[in-house]
C-alpha cells in the first residue's frame, strides 16, 4: 500500500478527497502517530501511516555502546515490554558467548514477561475501551496494573523502564517478597478478570462495533509479517514461545491461542485469553523458582566473537528479532532490531479501507500499537 | 386536595398584587420579568455547575475513585473554580472563521436550553410559562438547539468540527421522532398537552403505572431517544473524543466552550425534568391504591422534592449509561432510530390510541 506516496495526497487533493490528519497529536493514536486519512462521508477511502515522530536512532546510538548499556536503551523501545526487550538482547548476548544461564534465572525471566505481558493487556485493554468510548475501561485496567508495577517497584526500584534482566542473567537478586506478591496477586486478578468481561466483553454495542471490522485472512497476515496476538487472531500460529522456546517456556504447560475470525473482535478475544494463559504459566513456575545464582559468571568487559547473532522474543505485541553484527569488540559493528510493531501498523490501510472513521480507532486499537518501539 | 399547603402559586399571586398595588401596571410587568428573568438566571448557572460535579463524582464512583474533593468540602466548589478558570481564559479565534456565526454559535445553544427550563412544571404553580402547548413548545425549543451545534461545526473552518456537526445533525434529526412520539402516547394518555394538567392527570397514579406495558415501553424508548438528542454517551458521536477530538467544539476556548459544555448538562437536565414530569408524575408525590397512611406522609413531602428527587433518579440513569457503555458508531446509531426505535414507537403509539379508545387503562 505504501505506494500511495506524498505526490498522490496532493493530487488527490485536487480531486475533492476530504483528507485528514488524525495525529500526530490526538487522543486515540496513542502516541506521535499520523494517519493521513481519506475520507467518503464517514467512510476511509485509504489510511496512510506516517512514523517517524520519535525515531531516536537506537539502532545507530547501539553501535556505540557497550553490550550492558544497550539494554537501557531497549527499555525506551516498547515501554510496556520492557522486561522482553531487555531478556532479547541478553539472549542474544548469551548465544554469541555461549554461556549457559543458572536455571534460576531462567525461571524469573519467565515469570518476569509473564508479569509483564499481563501489564501490557491490561492496559491495552484499558486503552482500547477508552478508545471505543468505555471511558470506566481505562480505570479498570490502570487500577490492577497498578498491582504489577508495585511487585516490580518493590523488587527492583522502578515500574516502567526496568534494565533488570541484563547478559549473563539479572541485575540483582528478587525481593524477598517477589513470591508472595505475585502469588497475592494472581489470586486477586484471577477474581478481577471476569469484571473486565462483564464491562465490555459481553456489552452488545462492543460486539456490534468489534466483529467483522478489520478482517485480514491467514495469508495475508504471514505476508504483512504480523505477529503477536494480533497475528494469532488472523489464525497465524506465530507464538515464539511454542515455536522457539526460550529461558523456561519449555518447562510450562501452557495453549497458545489461536482465532481463526481475523476481525477485530478475534484481536481482542486472543489478548483476553492470554491473559489468562499468562497467569497459568505464573502459577506453574512460581513455586519453583529453584536456588541458585542470580548471574553467569561474566567477564567485566563483554566482548562477543567476530559473527552474526539473532534472538527472537515474543513480547506482548509481537515478534521481537534482536540481530547482532560483532567484529569481536566489546560494542557491536551493527545492531538491528525487528520490532513487532512496525510490521503491525503497516497493515492498517488494509484493513480499515472501505470501514468507518469510528473503525480506524478500533482498529488500531486492536492492533496494540506502541509508537516508539515503530520509530526506534 | 391535600398538598394545597405547598401551592407556591399563593406566594407568586402575592408578589403579584403587593407589585401591582406598589407600582404602575407596566412596570410592575417588567420587575415582574426581570425577577424570573433573574431567579432562571441563577437556577440555571447554579444546576448547570452542580450537574457538572455531579457527574463527575458519579463517574469517579464507577471508576473506583474519589473525584474531585480539593476545593471545598467534598470538592463542592471544584466546579465554581472551573468556571472562574473559563471565564479568564483567552478567546481564541480561528483565522478562516467565519466570525459572525462563530460567535453566534454558542448563544443560539444555550439559550435553547434557556427557554425549555422556562415551561417546566416545578412543583404546583412554580413554572415561569404555563403553555397549553407546554410538550409541543418543548420539542420545538429543543430542536433548535441542534442549529447552534451545525453553525458551530460549519464556522469554525475545522474538518474535525465539521464532520461532528453533521453526525450531530443527522443524529438529532432522526432521535427527535422517537422523543416525540414518546411524548406523543402520555399526551394521548392525558388529553393535554399542557404540563400541568399532564401532573395533575397522575394524581391517582404515575402514567408509567398506568398506562399498562406501552407506557412503560414509551419511557423506555424516550430515555434512550432523548439520550441520543442530547448527544451524552453512548451516542455522543459529535464529540467522540477518540476520534474527533472534540467534535464540533474542537476550536472554542474558554467561556465560549464553557457555554457548550453547561448547555450539554441543561439538556440533560431538562430531558431528565420531562422524562419525570410526564411518565414519573412530575411533582405529584407517590401514591399506592388505598394505603391511607402511607398516601397522607407522601403528601407531606413537598412536591419540589419530589420532582427533584425524580429528576435526579432519571439524570442517574442517564450517567449510568455514559459511563458503562462503549460508544455507538454513526451507521449503527441510524440504524438503530430508523430500524428500530421508530417502528417499535409507531405500533406503541397506535396501541395507546387504541387502549384509551376502549378505556382499558387505570384511570
Amino acid at each position: 500500500m505504501q505506494e500511495v506516496e506524498l505526490q498522490d495526497i496532493l493530487t488527490a487533493r485536487e480531486d475533492g478527497d476530504y483528507i485528514i490528519n488524525i495525529g500526530p497529536q490526538h487522543p486515540s493514536t496513542h502516541g506521535v502517530l499520523r494517519f493521513v486519512v481519506s475520507l467518503k462521508g464517514e467512510t476511509l477511502e485509504y489510511v496512510i501511516p506516517h512514523c517517524g515522530y520519535i525515531h531516536r536512532g537506537i539502532e545507530k546510538m547501539c553501535e556505540r555502546l557497550t553490550y550492558p548499556q544497550i539494554i537501557h536503551l531497549t527499555d525506551r523501545m516498547d515501554y510496556l515490554s520492557a522486561h522482553m526487550n531487555n531478556e532479547a538482547v541478553s539472549l542474544a548476548v548469551e548465544k554469541g558467548l555461549g554461556i549457559e544461564v543458572p536455571d534460576r534465572v531462567k525461571y524469573i525471566r519467565t515469570i518476569l514477561s509473564e508479569l509483564q505481558r499481563l501489564a501490557s493487556h491490561q492496559l491495552w485493554w484499558a486503552a482500547f475501551g477508552m478508545d471505543l468510548g468505555g471511558l470506566t475501561c481505562f480505570f479498570y485496567g490502570l487500577r490492577d496494573r497498578e498491582k504489577i508495577l508495585d511487585i516490580f517497584e518493590e523488587s527492583f526500584g522502578s515500574r516502567l523502564l526496568h534494565s533488570y534482566i541484563c547478559p549473563g542473567g539479572l541485575m540483582n537478586d528478587i525481593h524477598p517478597n517477589f513470591q508472595k506478591r505475585t502469588k497475592d496477586f494472581i489470586t486477586y486478578f484471577r477474581k478481577k478478570l471476569p469484571e473486565y468481561d462483564e464491562l465490555l466483553t459481553g456489552n452488545i454495542i462492543f460486539e456490534q462495533r468489534t466483529k467483522n471490522i478489520g478482517i485480514l485472512s491467514k495469508e495475508e497476515a504471514v505476508g504483512y509479517g504480523l505477529t503477536g496476538p494480533s497475528g494469532r487472531g488472523s489464525g497465524f500460529a506465530c507464538d515464539i514461545r511454542k515455536r522457539f522456546p526460550y529461558s523456561a517456556y519449555d518447562k510450562v504447560n501452557f495453549k497458545e491461542i489461536l482465532y481463526n475470525e481475523g476481525d477485530t473482535w478475534a484481536r481482542y478475544k486472543v489478548r483476553m485469553d492470554e491473559m489468562w494463559e499468562s497467569m497459568r504459566i505464573i502459577e506453574q513456575l512460581i513455586d519453583n523458582i529453584p536456588e541458585g545464582d542470580f548471574t553467569a559468571k561474566m567477564k567485566p568487559i563483554i566482548r562477543l566473537p567476530e559473527g552474526e547473532y539473532h534472538q527472537r522474543v515474543e513480547t506482548a505485541r509481537g515478534e521481537l528479532g534482536v540481530y547482532i553484527i560483532s567484529t569481536g569488540e566489546k560494542n557491536p559493528y551493527r545492531m538491528h532490531f525487528r520490532t513487532p510493531n512496525f510490521s503491525n501498523l503497516f497493515v492498517m490501510n488494509r484493513l480499515a479501507a472501505g470501514f468507518k472513521i469510528a473503525d480506524l480507532i478500533a482498529i488500531s486499537g486492536s492492533l496494540d500499537l506502541v509508537i516508539p518501539d515503530i520509530d526506534r | 386536595m391535600p398538598f394545597n399547603i405547598y401551592d407556591f402559586s399563593t406566594t407568586t399571586k402575592a408578589v403579584d398584587e403587593f407589585l401591582k398595588a406598589n407600582m404602575s401596571p407596566t412596570w410592575a410587568f417588567i420587575t415582574e420579568l426581570t425577577i424570573v428573568g433573574l431567579v432562571f438566571l441563577i437556577f440555571y448557572a447554579i444546576v448547570g455547575l452542580y450537574l457538572v460535579y455531579a457527574e463527575r463524582k458519579v463517574c469517579a464512583f464507577m471508576q473506583n475513585r474519589v473525584g474531585p474533593n480539593r476545593v471545598g468540602k467534598w470538592g463542592l466548589f471544584q466546579t465554581i473554580a472551573d468556571l472562574i478558570k473559563l471565564l479568564m481564559k483567552e478567546l481564541i479565534t480561528i483565522k478562516k472563521a467565519d466570525k459572525l456565526l462563530y460567535n453566534v454559535a454558542p448563544f443560539i445553544v444555550i439559550i435553547a436550553s434557556f427557554m425549555a427550563i422556562a415551561a417546566i412544571p416545578f412543583a404546583k404553580g412554580l413554572h415561569a410559562v404555563d403553555f397549553n402547548i407546554g410538550v409541543f413548545y418543548m420539542m420545538a425549543v429543543s430542536s433548535i438547539g441542534v442549529v447552534g451545534i451545525l453553525i458551530a461545526g460549519w464556522s469554525s473552518n475545522s474538518k474535525y468540527s465539521l464532520i461532528g456537526a453533521m453526525r450531530s445533525g443527522a443524529q438529532v434529526v432522526s432521535y427527535e421522532l422517537s422523543v416525540g412520539l414518546a411524548l406523543v402516547s402520555v399526551v394521548i394518555f392525558s388529553g393535554s398537552m399542557q404540563l400541568s394538567t399532564i401532573v395533575e392527570s397522575q394524581a391517582n397514579g404515575w402514567w408509567i403505572f398506568k398506562g399498562h406495558l406501552p407506557a412503560i415501553v414509551a419511557f423506555f424508548m424516550f430515555l434512550i431517544a432523548s439520550t441520543a438528542e442530547i448527544n451524552r454517551g453512548p451516542f455522543d458521536l459529535a464529540e467522540a473524543e477518540s476520534e474527533l477530538t472534540a467534535g464540533f467544539h474542537t476550536e472554542y476556548s474558554g467561556i465560549k466552550f464553557a457555554f457548550f459544555f453547561l448547555s450539554e448538562f441543561m439538556n440533560m437536565f431538562i430531558v431528565a425534568s420531562l422524562a419525570a414530569t410526564v411518565f414519573l408524575g412530575g411533582w405529584m408525590p407517590l401514591h399506592i391504591g388505598n394505603l391511607e397512611a402511607f398516601n397522607r406522609i407522601m403528601d407531606f413531602i413537598p412536591p419540589i422534592f419530589w420532582y427533584f428527587g425524580k429528576t435526579i433518579f432519571v439524570i442517574y440513569l442517564i450517567m449510568w449509561f455514559k459511563w458503562t457503555f462503549p460508544r455507538l458508531r454513526i451507521d449503527q446509531l441510524l440504524n438503530l432510530e430508523w430500524k428500530y426505535l421508530l417502528p417499535i414507537n409507531l405500533v406503541n403509539t397506535l396501541l395507546i390510541a387504541f387502549l384509551v379508545l376502549m378505556g382499558w387503562y387505570f384511570k
